[in-house]
């Protein structure tokens, strides 16, 4: 009792400084749950990939396209549940930096294979309907202030010229991890309009999404079905989808890294301003240590008192800014709209952010306590704090 | 009863020494220091400023170690404990008063005082009981919450006195307990150190500059170069 009495009145013995460090902790804390849910944004379409999923693509580049005819004889190599496919299209709604990913897909076999993607059955139906219908997602929805039946034109860039959809239909996530960004439409709509203008990628698919019966055959069977494509004019590369979605994260992963290096940064830093702060602390008390010490308490109480305040504080910082957290990301999440599909604090943060804080809290209070502890009574005696 | 019979030596000092290392230079403090103090002995150690006062005071209360020599306490030479059972020791057997009061500035005066109990196994209630006693003796029943900051040099000093009985120490040790007060607050501080060593029977050794201070001692000895001599001696020499 009395050692928490000790600690905490100590704590709260320079208010200023103590505020100020913890207006430091706080906002390290907070900066560094944010980056670390930056980081984990860009990572939430692996993070999202089912275990049985696979995407065949050609084996020379994304750009190239795979031959329609390749469906059939996917399905029918053994250990394949389903196959479905989508293709990237790249189009520009009102300004490129409108961001958001569309797929012209097959609709049937597509959902089905997908479903943590939720659409209402009847919009659904709507949707199979209408050849330039489009189903998007709940934060396209939320971004761009759209509902069922308004109008959704894109600029082409692969395909050019501008294309009318209608929106059919609004899915959402099955959880707050699923990406509700993407916009999807019928494949043959884009099919048949290339074929009228005799463009070159006719009956062409980006890449085959292929679901695997069990968890057991992912890697037998992407073998089976590169090895069917073998020496043909289009060769496939089929992994998972998770490997596939880092794939793409890996182009941009130098950016990646710097931002966690900058959210450890801010941990750094923090931690030389709150072990400045205890050494400047525990120096303007060491009389006060040496006494205690004479009355008989032992150099671990002394230290103990240090590192009590100095992790108090830090947890206080450390609370506040966790809790700061959150409203800050949503807020930010809503200001970048659909440029990252899932913005979510993952548990791992808040307990990244919690060792952090404590780590920051133990760490300052080292030297300090070590000095206090172990510095002579009499001469701790003649420091006039 | 033998009437003449003396109070049982209770600290017994042979051969002390202690020198500081300054610059790559040995100063010598306190060469062959040897002293005696009796049960229930008000000592007062007197001495020009940088005679090594305090050290020996340091010495004996155990918060400093010697060079040579040794200090028996009840037999104990204290001089060979570790520094844990150097620490128990202290906790149990001496009590401290500073010039500068050293009071725990965030803690009241009551929390000051009942600090040494909270290293004994005494209940929360016994420890109030016995703080509230303490506080009465040195009268600021009515300063409990007070902090150090809201209290006079004199009345922090006597909160000080209070934490150094609180655990019944045998051993009092006073390091110019009235150097920061006025005359008044002195002699409150002086008349209360006189009660605990006249009805509580605490041996008390107190180093001051104060002759009005030294006057409460039963006994002075004057510290100079290093070396004691009583008042006797000091009193020869100046006659000759
Ligand atoms: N830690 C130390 N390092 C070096 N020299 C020291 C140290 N402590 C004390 N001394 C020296 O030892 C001598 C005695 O010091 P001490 O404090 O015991 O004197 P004192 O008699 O109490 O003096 P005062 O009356 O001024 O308090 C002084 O010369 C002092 O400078
Ligand atoms: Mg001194």
């Amino acid at each position: 009792m009395q050692f928490l009495k000790l600690v905490l009145r100590n704590a709260l013995r320079h208010r200023l400084r103590t505020a100020l460090t913890l207006l430091g902790l706080v906002v390290a804390i907070l900066s560094f749950g944010l980056l670390q849910t930056v980081v984990d944004a860009w990572y939430a379409g692996a993070a999202g990939a089912a275990p049985t999923r696979l995407v065949t693509r050609n084996a020379v580049s994304l750009v190239f396209h795979l031959p329609l005819s390749y469906r059939d004889q996917i399905r029918a190599v053994d250990g394949v549940r389903a196959v479905s496919h989508a293709t990237w299209f790249a189009g520009i709604y009102q300004d490129p930096k409108n961001f958001f990913p569309q797929f012209a897909i097959e609709p049937r076999t597509y959902f089905a294979m997908y479903p943590e993607y939720l659409v209402a059955q009847p919009e659904f139906t709507a949707f199979l309907r209408d050849r330039k219908g489009a189903v998007i997602g709940r934060k396209i929805a939320d971004t761009y202030h759209l509902t069922v039946g308004d109008p959704l034109p894109l600029r082409g860039t692969i395909y050019p010229g501008t294309w009318e959809f209608t929106v059919s239909a609004i899915y959402d996530g099955i959880d707050t991890k699923t990406d509700t960004s993407q916009m999807f439409f019928h494949w043959e709509y884009l099919n048949e309009t290339i074929k009228k203008r005799a463009g070159r990628q006719v009956d062409q698919v980006g890449v085959y999404l292929v679901d695997v019966t069990d968890m057991d055959r992912v890697a037998e069977v992407s073998r089976a079905i590169d090895a069917l494509f073998k020496n043909s004019l289009a060769e496939t590369l089929t992994e998972t989808e998770r490997a596939f979605q880092i794939g793409f994260v890996k182009q941009t992963e130098a950016l990646v890294i710097a931002i966690r290096i900058v959210s450890y940064v801010v941990i750094v830093i923090i931690l030389a301003v709150m072990a400045n702060t205890m050494a400047m602390t525990a120096r303007e008390r060491l009389s006060e240590y040496a006494t205690l010490k004479a009355l008989g308490f032992s150099p671990g109480y002394v230290a103990s008192l240090i590192v009590g305040e100095s992790v108090a504080i830090a947890v206080i910082g450390a609370v506040i800014g966790i809790v700061a957290t959150f409203p800050v990301a949503n807020w930010f999440a809503a200001k970048v709209g659909t440029i990252f599909p899932v913005f979510e604090i993952s548990g791992e943060t808040v307990v990244l952010q919690i060792a952090c804080a404590l780590g920051v809290g133990v760490v300052s209070a080292v030297a300090p306590g070590r000095r206090a502890a172990t510095i002579k009574i009499v001469e701790g005696l003649r420091a006039i704090g | 009863m033998n009437e003449t019979a003396a109070p049982p030596t209770l600290i017994d000092i042979r051969n002390l020494a202690k020198s500081y290392r300054r610059g790559g230079q040995i100063v010598p403090v306190l060469t062959d220091i040897t002293l005696e103090v009796r049960k229930g002995d008000f000592l007062g150690l007197m001495g020009p400023s940088g005679s090594g006062k305090s050290t020996l005071l340091n010495l004996i209360a155990g918060i400093d170690k010697p060079d040579a020599g040794e200090i028996l306490f009840d037999g104990v030479d204290i001089t060979r404990l570790s520094e844990t059972a150097l620490a128990d020791w202290r906790a149990g057997t001496v009590g401290f008063i500073f010039q500068f009061y050293n009071l725990i500035p965030v803690l009241t005066a009551f929390e000051n005082v009942e600090l040494p109990l909270t290293l004994t196994r005494l209940t929360r209630r016994e420890r109030r009981e016995h703080v509230e006693t303490a506080l009465e003796l040195v009268g600021l029943s009515d300063r409990l919450s007070h902090y150090p900051s809201e209290l006079s040099g004199g009345q922090q000093q006597r909160v000080a006195i209070a934490r150094a009985i609180i655990a019944d120490p045998r051993l009092i040790v006073a390091d110019e307990p009235t150097g920061d007060l006025d005359r008044h607050s002195a002699e409150e501080v002086l008349t209360l150190m006189d009660r605990l060593n006249t009805d509580l029977g605490k041996t008390i050794v107190m180093v001051t500059h104060d002759r009005r201070a030294a006057d409460q001692a039963h006994a002075i000895m004057y510290l100079d170069k290093g070396e004691l001599s009583t008042s006797a001696d000091v009193h020869e020499r100046s006659l000759r």
